[in-house]
């Protein structure tokens, strides 16, 4: 009987979760954000991946603050509806975008 | 005639900091890369001394992402050089530019809190608009090598984006 028990109870767990979140790639290569500018959903996660030999941040103006080490990643994850201009604290001229729909 | 003493000292400061205008002729690649290591050692230098004088959070900061960036970059620069089998030749330029850091260091040692903040950081993006442009129309269009080329034009992305950090700075200490 056991494997009859399953199914309804798998359906409950399917049903009861939110859409799967996704991660959203941006690299970073000789300062530059790639792709500039994103699009995501409340609840993605936007990761970079730094392949500079130096530290980077994705910074927004009075909101998130990501430090990106040299040759690492950083993530984030977006919380709030809206676009966002981001840029690096450490080289102002490094800039990115990201449009969040709910 | 008389001359104002501002445009005396103006005229001076512009002699004393402008050593990357007196590069005449042409450099070589193995002179192009003397001149970027050592400009990079002259703001390592200086952070180094800002990180040691100064009380200020944001100039501390920012004299440690300095020296971070340009202790990188100028490794990375090194590795090139052995990788291309070039020995960095001294030059004019190069001499030139560490006479002139020297002096600058000199000035600023003497001086102390707020002072001292506003003078570094004010030389900050005076130093690093003379290496953008010594970046743009001389070393960038005179390097041979495509590799050195190439660090080179990240280089230049480098000190714009420190211009403009430290520009931010100075805005903050206003």
């Amino acid at each position: 009987m056991r494997p009859l028990l399953l199914a309804p109870m798998l359906a409950t767990v399917l049903i009861a979760s939110p859409a799967l979140a996704a991660t959203i790639e941006v690299t970073i290569d000789k300062l530059v954000f790639s792709p500039a500018s994103v699009q995501a959903k409340i609840g993605d996660t936007i990761e970079w991946t730094n392949q500079d030999i130096l530290a980077h941040t994705a910074t927004v103006k009075g909101g998130w603050d990501v430090m990106i080490p040299a040759k690492s990643k950083g993530k984030v994850t977006l919380k709030a509806a809206g676009t966002v201009d981001y840029f690096c604290r450490f080289h102002p001229n490094m800039k990115g975008r990201v449009e969040v729909t709910p | 005639m008389l001359m104002r003493p501002t445009a005396t000292l103006a005229a001076l400061f512009f002699v004393s900091t402008s050593p990357l205008a007196l590069a005449a002729e042409k450099p070589t690649d193995p002179q192009i890369a003397h001149i970027a290591y050592t400009a990079g050692t002259i703001d390592i230098e200086a952070a180094k001394l800002a990180i040691k004088k100064s009380k200020n959070k944001e100039v501390v900061d920012f004299a440690k992402d300095m020296e971070r960036d340009h202790e990188a970059v100028n490794k990375q620069a090194l590795d090139l050089v052995k990788k291309l089998k070039v020995t960095p030749e001294d030059n004019d330029t190069s001499k030139a530019l560490a006479k002139a850091a020297k002096e600058e260091r000199a000035k600023l040692a003497k001086l102390k809190g707020a002072a001292f903040d506003k003078a570094y950081i004010d030389n900050e993006v005076a130093y690093h608009k003379q290496v953008d442009g010594a970046l743009e129309t001389l070393l960038i269009p005179s390097a041979s090598n495509a590799e050195l080329k190439s660090l080179l034009e990240t280089g230049l992305k480098i000190f714009q984006g420190h211009e403009q950090h430290a520009e931010h700075v100075a805005g903050m200490l206003k």
